[in-house]
Parts: structure tokens; C-alpha cells; sequence
């Protein structure tokens, strides 16, 4: 791994600006292209390409596989507890109108928790997808060839 | 208009070279690589077509994800592809060209590229979803009401088969082997 200063050093430059820009895809969604999969799946290359300079072992104690099997579950849950919260506050399952006083506004927090959900289901799985791909080779570094 | 046409033609042909590059090649590496190549064409042209969301798709799934993990079970099989028999290559040729003259007569059937009067110019529905959204859900981006709103349902069902998926691929390779790794997260706290 030392050997690559070069993918080292730009692999540490880009990481952050990949995730910024995963964050903003996510929040922005509403407002610009992008939404909870897209956001989820530039956060999840942004951790692969970290696996893949720093290896595997780094890479679980920086983002561990236990955290991400549960925020996986989480995103769905969010999604879905949204929906019943409608219910809850009078409306249909899903039914935005009803997550504060005014429809619009309910509507809106609607879209971003929904996204939010999307967002969370997405990059968990795909990155404990790619941590069982990658750790079925030699142990640390399954990806590197 | 005109560069968006060359743009157009360019791409399209990159993306028709990288396609015989892919079926000519038998070290699967390269073949790995040159399908994240593709799918990085495919996400400009995407971009071209002002399809920035199925761009974005596009180049992390194809482009990232897909080729590290195609990566990744090249490191665990043979990288070489067995040579195929001259009888069952014909076979292919006649299925490919069959399917694509299929294809190609579909599309005589599509709207002309830009053209004004398509259904998604013309349908009732267009109103529905590009004007009264504006009024209902009150965000610019109309994809992400529509896909979040108007089809929650939809969108949960396929947050749930990604999720399924996760399952199922954890459930074949992961339980295992990921015991005894377990442990050592085990030792400090998530997060």
C-alpha cells in the first residue's frame, strides 16, 4: 500500500469533496438533480474508493459493517415510519399533507425525510455488498489486484 | 445544436468501439475496466440529454460500483475467458443480430429525436405532473416530487428490494466468514 504515494495522496483529496458532494445530491435533491439514490450510491464510491487505497480493515474500523447493517434497516424504517406517521396525523400511509399544518410545507418535510431514508438504505447496502465481495479474498485487501 | 450532435455521434461511437473491444477481448480485466469505460460514456451521453439524474446513476453505479465489484470476483475466479466454440459463437451472432433487428424495428416506432408533438409533450398528464406539482408539492426538481409523492409507493417497494438485496447477498457470502471479523468490531463502539 505504501507504494502508491500518488493514488494515495489524490485518493485523500477527493474522498472529502465526493462525500460533500453526496451530501449535497442528498439535501439538494429537492432543488437540483439528484435525490437518495444518487446521493447514496456517490457516498458509497466514495467509501469504496477508500477500501480500495487504504484496504478493508481500515476501511470496516472507519465505517463498521455492524453500523451499516443497522442503518440500512434504519433508512427503510424512516421511510416507512414517515408513512404511518401520516397516518397518525390524520392522513393516508404516505400522505405528506398531513406532517405539519400547512400541506406544502408537509409535503416537503415529507420529500426530505422520505430521501433521507432512500439515501441511508442505499449506501449501507452497497457498501456491505462490496465489504463481502471485497473480504472474500485474502484478508485486508480482497479488491487490490 | 449542431455540437450536441457531434457530441452525440462522438460518443455513440466511443460507445460502439468499447462494445467491440468488450466481445473481442478475452482477458476479462481489461474487459472490467472497459465496461466502467462504457458506462462512463453512457453517463455523458446521459448528461447530453439532460438526464443529469440517470447520469449521476449511471457513473457511480456502472462506472464505480459495478466495475470494483466485477474487480473483486475477477480476483477470486479465472480472469480468462474460455474459448467458446466456433458452432456456439454462430449461435450468438444469430441471436444478437435477431434481437438487435428487433430492437432497431421497435424504434422506428419512437418519436424523432426533438420532435414537439410526443406523448410526453402532448398527454393530459404532462399538465398534471410539471404544472400542478409546482402548486401541490412546491419543489423545482419535478422528478424528485414525483418519484417521492406522487409514487411513494413505488419508491418504497424499491428501497425495500435494495434492501432485500443486501439481505440476500449478506445471507450467501457474508454470515460466515464475517464471524469471526465480527469480533473485532465488537471492541469499539459504532462510530
Amino acid at each position: 500500500m505504501r507504494e502508491h504515494t500518488v493514488l494515495r495522496l489524490i485518493s485523500k483529496l477527493l474522498i472529502a469533496p465526493i462525500i460533500l458532494f453526496a451530501l449535497y445530491v442528498q439535501f439538494h435533491g429537492d432543488y437540483s438533480p439528484g435525490g437518495g439514490f444518487q446521493a447514496g450510491v456517490t457516498f458509497a464510491a466514495a467509501i469504496i474508493l477508500y477500501t480500495l487505497i487504504f484496504g478493508l480493515a481500515e476501511a470496516r474500523r472507519a465505517v463498521s459493517p455492524r453500523l451499516l447493517r443497522a442503518t440500512a434497516a434504519l433508512g427503510v424504517l424512516i421511510y416507512a415510519g414517515t408513512g404511518v406517521y401520516a397516518m397518525l396525523a390524520g392522513g393516508n400511509f404516505l400522505d405528506y399533507d398531513f406532517l405539519a399544518h400547512d400541506a406544502v410545507h408537509g409535503q416537503h418535510y415529507g420529500l426530505l425525510l422520505v430521501e433521507f431514508g432512500v439515501g441511508l438504505t442505499v449506501v449501507s447496502t452497497i457498501t456491505l455488498i462490496f465489504y463481502v465481495f471485497a473480504g472474500r479474498g485474502r484478508r485486508g485487501d480482497g479488491a487490490r489486484r | 445544436m449542431s455540437t450536441d450532435i457531434a457530441l452525440n455521434i462522438v460518443l455513440l461511437s466511443l460507445m460502439a468501439i468499447t462494445g467491440l473491444a468488450i466481445a473481442r477481448l478475452r482477458n476479462l480485466f481489461p474487459v472490467a475496466m472497459l465496461t466502467g469505460l462504457y458506462s462512463l460514456l453512457s453517463a455523458s451521453l446521459f448528461t447530453l440529454l439532460d438526464a443529469v439524474d440517470v447520469a449521476l446513476t449511471e457513473a457511480a453505479v456502472g462506472a464505480g460500483v459495478t466495475t470494483v465489484l466485477f474487480l473483486a470476483t475477477l480476483g477470486l475466479t479465472r480472469a480468462r475467458e474460455k474459448a467458446v466454440p466456433r458452432s456456439r459463437t454462430a449461435i450468438g451472432l444469430v441471436v444478437t443480430v435477431l434481437t438487435g433487428a428487433a430492437l432497431f424495428y421497435a424504434s422506428l416506432d419512437m418519436p424523432h429525436f426533438g420532435e414537439r408533438h410526443t406523448p410526453v409533450q402532448d398527454h393530459p398528464l404532462r399538465e398534471r405532473y410539471l404544472e400542478t406539482v409546482q402548486e401541490e408539492i412546491d419543489v423545482p426538481n419535478t422528478v424528485t416530487a414525483v418519484l417521492a409523492s406522487y409514487r411513494g409507493y413505488d419508491t418504497l417497494g424499491e428501497v425495500t428490494v435494495i434492501l432485500t438485496a443486501g439481505v440476500g447477498v449478506l445471507m450467501l457470502l457474508g454470515v460466515a466468514r464475517n464471524r469471526r471479523r465480527e469480533d473485532d468490531d465488537d471492541q469499539e463502539p459504532p462510530r
